[in-house]
């Protein structure tokens, strides 16, 4: 009697330490997730904190009135008077109109600091285009200097450096106050290429560039991976031969990919003699880099698919390849598209095998074919991150939200396609 | 069924991309070259796509070294057009050159930059000459205790080189050994501080080798830390880091001009004037070269270099003055114009 109530006794005791273990045990996971979370969460307050900044632009709207006196210009459809026209004459005058007492050559140049170095090639483009508007007078909108723009959006921040004299300071302050100076959406960063003045940088031709590049990369890395993956799985022999290729196929998923950068730059470049920066030869590189992670993520879709649905199609006479065709793959799909996806976000993010194909380049063109030279968005971000000029510091960070952006929602059609197709049994 | 044609038809579309690679005409110049060039002339090339009909150039930054080799790689719209690069052609580039069928090239020096030494604002500015600042960063120096031998270097405060520098442990960070940056420094700085030192100056004609693995070798024991390409990544460091000092050019510091400050070298302070006279000791030369071969191949060319050396882009007053450019003498820049419009060939003697 005396005996079983100390057995029960130590069972008691016992159980009190196991479920002090587990509780342990759960707390580690809890505490694992939370700091993934927390440095998740530092990371992104990081970067929206520095980058939001880059989605705003400042302008500085101004009557400018385009005398043909002040400009030196009497015919517009004249490009020899084109070309030796002052287009910045016309902008100094519109902002002598706010402040009367800046005179001298010193004081102009001051005030023509405060627009951006495009502002008078605006105006040329526009009398180039409309030459009846010559001796109007325009309301127009310029991008205001980079200089201005730090001090307007950073003027508190330490970590910029304001370069503006004291009387331009003054000049903004004012003009800030009369609402010529004003902040807005920064829509040149989706509707531009790369620039050098911050201001005037956006991220379109990398966007497209990357949109180019991934297309290749799907194009050729999806049916190779998959008809690998579905030759590999169901018609290939067992042998030593097929056992080394599939030893093979997982190591290349393991190699670094600036390996395939250098094999794109002797094989595409070197030995067919394609151009160097385009997107062709960038997204045949990435889709050898991809094509591992399909290949291993296909399979494992395809093992995964029940025997029963392959005897039950055999046993009513289905051949092989009807077998595959009309079962397997279909069954197998959502896990092939979802590998096959996460391996396109992963090379989406890629810049180390394309700084040997030359992908890592000033491209201010949008590229509009497969043959035009064209860079990445996470080049962007290295090439503007890199840059001297403080506004490109903040563009940066919001070139890493673009980025993010997209692979996060590549990542949901992952899941969503998944979920979509997925069949249960 | 629909799988099926959807499958074959992505599986053409994937050979057709696969096959279809023409060897075809290039109708955008193609530079590449070094990073201390590049945004001097990615600018110009961007005033150039703007105010001309022409697309604008596509421009990689490659480093000198990788620019030069890829130029001279061959003639042909697969090779670049025009290289920049942050130190001369040497012979050795020229004649890979020549072999492979670049014959006539045409160089232009654009102007100078300055590679400077600073800190933050916050420490205390430093004065020092090119032999501190060797004896702080070499791997081996005189030995302190006098007599002919090399030692190990044993510094690690500024004080212990020199009783009149800080009190403060030596923490220098700087470009890896692929920049034209760490090049430019190790040969004039570097060199320039390890000339000083009788012993070592009498190595330069006895034994070159021996010479040249002294001076350029920068210590490995932590105090010169390599930071990588990025030189912005420097400056933050300096600005919260008041006891490290960084290498860079001289372009990065007068963008941060709130934040750091620069050390002057033999007492001389890194003005654009003292750099353009040469009085500042680290200051280098810039170039581009031109394959001549690709003028009227590619279109444009000329009418890009013409923008480079028009007085708008590199004059005095120049726009390529504003982001750091340090402006060749007029006299000079007239005589380069003029070269550059005539495409004269280099020689090679004058290497």
């Amino acid at each position: 009697m005396s005996n079983s109530s100390s057995q029960v006794e130590i069972v008691r005791q016992s159980l009190r330490r196991r479920y002090r273990k587990e509780r342990r045990f759960r707390m580690y996971g809890i505490a694992a997730i939370a700091v993934a979370l927390l440095s998740l969460f530092i990371l992104f307050a990081d970067i929206i904190g520095k980058g939001y900044t880059g989605f705003l632009k400042t302008t500085v709207t101004l009557e400018v009135e385009l005398d043909g006196d002040t400009m030196y210009l009497e015919d517009p459809t004249n490009p020899d008077e084109i070309a030796m026209a002052d287009f910045t004459a016309p902008i100094i005058a519109a902002l002598q109109t706010h402040f009367p007492e800046a005179e001298g050559s010193a004081a102009n140049r001051e005030l023509a600091r405060l627009v951006g170095s495009y502002a008078a090639s605006d105006i040329r483009d526009l009398l180039e285009a409309n030459p009846d508007l010559l001796g109007t007078i325009q309301t127009m909108e310029f991008l205001a200097h980079d200089t201005v723009s730090v001090y307007v959006k950073h003027a508190d921040n330490p970590r910029y450096t304001v370069r503006l004299s004291e009387r331009q300071q003054q000049w903004v302050d004012e003009l800030m106050e009369k609402g010529v100076i004003e902040t807005g959406f920064n829509d040149i960063l989706f509707s531009k290429g790369d620039s050098r003045e911050p201001a005037n940088a956006g991220i379109l031709s990398a966007i497209v560039g990357s949109l180019l590049t991934m297309f290749v990369t799907l194009v050729i890395s999806f049916p190779v991976g998959v008809a690998a993956a579905v030759y590999l799985e169901e018609f290939a022999p067992q042998n030593r031969l097929t056992d080394f290729i599939e030893v093979n196929i997982n190591n290349l998923a393991a190699v670094p990919s600036i390996i395939f950068g250098l094999l794109g730059l002797a094989v595409f470049i070197g030995l067919f003699g394609m151009p160097r920066s385009v997107p062709v030869v960038g997204g045949l590189v990435l889709a050898l880099m991809t094509v591992p992670t399909i290949i291993i993520s296909s399979r494992a879709a395809i093992k995964s698919v029940p025997p029963s649905i392959r005897e039950a199609a055999e046993g009513i006479g289905a051949s092989r390849m009807q077998v595959v065709l009309h079962h397997v793959v279909p069954l197998a799909m959502p896990g092939m598209l979802t590998g096959s996806i996460i391996g396109m976000a992963q090379a989406l993010g890629e810049t180390a095998p394309l700084l040997l194909i030359g992908m890592v380049a000033f491209i201010v063109d949008v590229p509009d074919g497969l043959f035009d030279a064209a860079t990445v968005l996470p080049v962007q971000i290295y090439l503007w991150a890199s840059s001297a000029e403080q506004g490109f510091i903040e563009l940066a960070s919001a070139g890493i939200m673009v980025l993010l952006t997209f692979m996060i929602s590549m990542n949901a059609l992952a899941i969503w396609l998944r979920k979509r197709l997925e069949r249960r049994w | 069924m629909k799988l099926k044609t959807a499958l074959a038809s992505v599986a053409l579309a994937g050979s057709i991309a696969a096959v279809s690679t023409p060897a075809m005409a290039r109708d955008t110049i193609s530079i590449v070259g070094s990073s201390t060039v590049y945004p001097f002339a990615t600018v110009v090339a961007e005033r150039f796509g703007r105010n001309t009909d022409f697309p604008t150039p596509k421009l990689e930054s490659t480093g000198s070294g990788g620019g030069l080799k890829l130029f001279c790689e061959g003639v042909g719209t697969s090779h670049p057009d025009i290289t920049n690069a942050s130190r001369r052609m040497k012979k050795s580039e020229f004649d890979l050159c020549q072999q492979n069928g670049v014959e006539e090239i045409t160089e232009v020096r654009i102007g100078a930059d300055g590679i400077v030494i600073a800190n933050s604002q916050d420490a205390e500015k430093m004065d020092l000459s090119l032999e501190q600042v060797f004896l702080a960063l070499a791997k081996e120096v005189p030995n302190p205790d006098g007599g002919d031998e090399l030692v190990a270097n044993p510094y690690q405060k500024w004080s212990d080189i020199d009783s009149s520098l800080p009190d403060m442990e030596i923490s220098v960070m700087g470009p890896p050994p692929t920049s034209g940056t760490r090049d430019a420094f190790v040969e004039i700085a570097m060199e320039g501080g390890c000339k000083q030192f009788d012993m070592i100056a009498k190595m330069e004609d006895e034994n070159e080798d021996k010479f040249k693995s002294v001076c350029h070798s920068m210590r490995e024991d932590g105090p010169f830390v390599e930071a990588g390409e990025n030189d912005n990544l420097i400056v933050q460091r300096l600005s919260r880091d008041p006891e490290t000092l960084g290498i860079f050019g001289y372009s990065f510091l007068m963008e941060n001009t709130g934040q750091i400050q620069a050390a002057s070298i033999n007492g001389v302070e890194p003005t654009p004037e003292n750099i353009s006279a040469e009085d500042y000791p680290v200051a280098r030369s810039l170039f581009f070269y031109i394959k001549k071969a690709h003028v009227g191949v590619v279109p444009g060319i000329q009418e890009y270099v013409a923008e480079f050396t028009s007085e708008g882009a590199w004059g005095d007053n120049g726009y390529l003055v504003d982001v750091g450019l340090i402006p060749n003498p007029r006299s000079e820049r007239m005589e380069i114009a003029k070269r550059a419009k005539n495409l004269e060939p280099m020689t090679g003697n004058e290497l």
